[in-house]
C-alpha cells in the first residue's frame, strides 16, 4: 500500500506545532498502525530527519500507553481496539491519514504525538485504591460476591486509562474514565469502606483537570474495553450520596 | 500554650449543603436535569392548553380565552386572583430557567477551558449527534424566541403585537400568527425546542444516575417521543392559523 500521512509534529510542550506530510511506501496490510509509523520513523532516521514521537509499551491493548486521533478518531476507524491494534487492512491503498495527538488541557503534548496523562494518575491518587491491611490472603469465600456484581466490575475493571475518552469528548470530560474506576471498586464489597470517600474525592479531583459530561456518548465508542456509559450515572448517583453520607460523618475524617 | 477561647469557638459555618453541592460541575449537571424536568413539564402543560384553540368558542367566549382566564383564578376562592398562577408557576419557573441557564454558562465555560486548543483537524463523530453537539444554540434560539413570545402574547408590547388585547388570547395569537415573519420565527423556534428536547430528555436520565437494565433501553425512545409529541403539539397552532382552521 501507498498512503500519505499527515502528522502533527511539535517540538516540545508549549511551542507551535504544525501538520508535516509523510508518503509512506511498501505498506504491507499486516502491520499493525505502529509498525507502519516504525517503518516510517526508520526511513526518517535514515534520511538524516527526526522520528515521529509516539507512545507506546506493550503493544498487545492492555497498557493503555498508545493513542492518537486517526482521521478524527481516538484510536483510528476500527472500534473497540487500541491504536497498536489496529490494522492497516483497514486502510486502502492510496488514502491520506491524518494523525493528531489527544487534545486536552489536562493532557499537555510532551512531543509531536505524545501527550502527559498524568492527571489520570491524580484522578486515581483521590481514592482509585482499596486499603487492605497486608498479610496472608483471606479464605476466598469468606466474601461472596454475586456473579452479575462480579462482572460489572470487571468490565469497568478493564479500563486501560488510555486517554481516548477524554480525546473523543467533545467537553475534554473525563467522566468514563473516572466512572470506570470508581465502579470497578465501589461495586465490590472490598471497596465499600472507603466508598463514599472515593467518590467524593475522585470526581471532585476530575473536576479540578476536566470539563463535565453532557453525555454525548462520544467516549463509548472510542473506548477500546468498551467501557459502557453506565458507569457514569452510577457516579453521579454515588457522588450526590457520597455528598450527604459524608456530611453527616462531618468532622470525623 | 492551648488557647481555651478559641478552642471554644463554635467552628465557622459550613457552607449549606445544597450550595457546595451545586458549586461542582457534577452538582450542576444534577440542577440542569432537575431544572429540565420542570422545564419539560411547563412545555407539556403549555401544548396540551394550546389546544383549546382548536375547541373555538363556546357561548360567545373562545374556550382558550376561558383557560387563560382559568389560569389566572386558580386556586380561588381560597387564594387571591393570580396568586397560586405567581407563586406556583410563574416564580418556580423563572427560577428553573435561571439556573438552567447559569449552570448551562458555567459548564460551557469549564467544558471550553478542558480543551483550550482546538483538533486541527476534522473530527469523526460516532455517537455525539446532532441535538447533541447544539444544545447551547437551540437553547439560546429558545431563550430569544421566549422574550419574543413574552412581548407578543402574554405582556402585548405595542411594537411587538400592535393588536394586543388582553385577555383576548384567541384574537392575540390569530393576529400575531397571521404576520408571515413572526409565523416562520415560531416555526423555527418550535423546531429548536424539539432539538433541546431530543437531546435533554434523554441526558436527564444520566445526570440524575437514572440507570437501570431493566428500562435503560426506553431512554431514548421516552426522549425522541416526548419532543415529538410536544413540538407537533406545538406546530398544530400554526399549522392551523396556516391552513385556515384557526381564524
Amino acid at each position: 500500500m501507498h498512503l500519505t500521512l499527515r502528522v502533527w509534529r511539535q517540538d516540545g510542550p508549549g511551542v507551535e506545532g504544525r501538520f508535516e506530510t509523510y508518503e509512506a511506501a511498501g505498506i504491507h496490510e499486516d502491520m499493525s498502525f505502529l509498525e507502519m509509523l516504525d517503518l516510517v520513523n526508520e526511513r526518517l532516521v535514515t534520511g538524516g530527519r527526526d522520528p515521529i514521537a509516539f507512545d507506546h509499551d506493550c503493544r498487545e491493548g492492555i497498557c493503555g500507553s498508545c493513542g492518537m486521533m486517526i482521521d478524527g478518531r481516538a484510536h483510528g476507524p476500527q472500534g473497540r481496539t487500541a491504536t497498536c491494534q489496529l490494522h492497516m487492512r483497514e486502510f486502502s491503498d492510496g488514502d491520506t491519514i491524518v494523525i493528531e495527538p489527544w487534545r486536552a488541557t489536562s493532557f499537555p503534548i510532551v512531543r509531536d504525538l505524545v501527550v502527559d496523562r498524568g492527571t489520570f494518575d491524580r484522578i486515581i491518587e483521590a481514592g482509585g485504591y482499596i486499603s487492605a491491611p497486608t498479610g496472608s490472603a483471606p479464605e476466598a469465600n469468606l466474601t461472596p460476591v454475586p456473579k452479575e456484581t462480579s462482572d460489572a466490575a470487571m468490565d469497568a475493571a478493564a479500563c486501560i486509562g488510555c486517554g481516548a475518552c477524554v480525546a473523543a469528548c467533545p467537553n475534554g470530560a473525563a467522566q468514563l474514565f473516572t466512572a470506570a474506576k470508581v465502579a470497578h471498586l465501589n461495586l465490590l464489597p472490598q471497596g465499600q469502606p472507603e466508598r463514599w470517600m472515593r467518590v467524593e474525592r475522585m470526581v471532585e479531583t476530575m473536576e479540578e483537570y476536566f470539563g463535565s459530561c453532557t453525555n454525548h456518548g462520544e467516549c463509548e465508542p472510542a473506548c477500546p474495553k468498551e467501557i459502557s456509559l453506565d458507569n457514569i450515572a452510577l457516579m453521579n448517583r454515588d457522588y450526590l450520596l457520597s455528598k450527604m453520607r459524608n456530611r453527616r460523618l462531618g468532622g470525623q475524617r | 500554650m492551648l488557647n481555651l477561647r478559641r478552642a471554644r469557638r463554635r467552628p465557622a459555618r459550613r457552607t449549606p449543603w445544597i450550595v457546595s453541592i451545586y458549586r461542582t460541575d457534577t452538582g450542576k449537571k444534577y440542577a440542569m436535569a432537575i431544572s429540565g424536568v420542570f422545564l419539560l413539564l411547563f412545555v407539556l402543560g403549555h401544548m396540551i392548553g394550546n389546544l383549546h384553540v382548536f375547541e373555538g368558542a363556546h357561548g360567545g367566549t373562545f374556550r382558550i380565552d376561558e383557560y387563560g382566564e382559568a389560569l389566572r383564578d386558580l386556586g380561588e376562592p381560597l387564594f387571591p386572583r393570580t396568586l397560586v398562577l405567581w407563586a406556583f408557576l410563574r416564580v418556580p419557573l423563572m427560577a428553573a430557567f435561571l439556573i438552567h441557564i447559569h449552570a448551562a454558562v458555567a459548564l460551557t465555560r469549564s467544558n471550553r477551558a478542558a480543551r483550550e486548543t482546538k483538533y486541527q483537524s476534522p473530527r469523526d463523530y460516532l455517537a455525539a449527534g446532532y441535538a447533541s453537539r447544539t444544545m447551547r444554540w437551540s437553547g439560546v434560539i429558545v431563550l430569544l424566541f421566549l422574550a419574543w413570545h413574552l412581548a407578543d402574547l402574554t405582556i402585548g408590547v405595542e411594537a411587538v403585537n400592535p393588536e394586543f388585547v388582553r385577555g383576548s388570547v384567541y384574537h392575540n395569537l390569530v393576529s400575531s400568527l397571521s404576520r408571515w415573519p413572526v409565523w416562520i420565527l415560531y416555526v423555527a423556534a418550535q423546531v429548536a425546542l424539539a432539538f433541546h428536547i431530543w437531546h435533554g430528555a434523554w441526558s436527564l436520565f444520566q445526570s440524575l444516575g437514572i440507570n437501570n437494565p431493566r428500562f435503560n433501553r426506553f431512554r431514548r425512545t421516552f426522549a425522541h417521543a416526548f419532543a415529538t409529541v410536544v413540538v407537533a403539539g406545538f406546530l398544530a397552532v400554526p399549522a392551523g392559523v396556516a391552513l385556515g382552521v384557526v381564524s
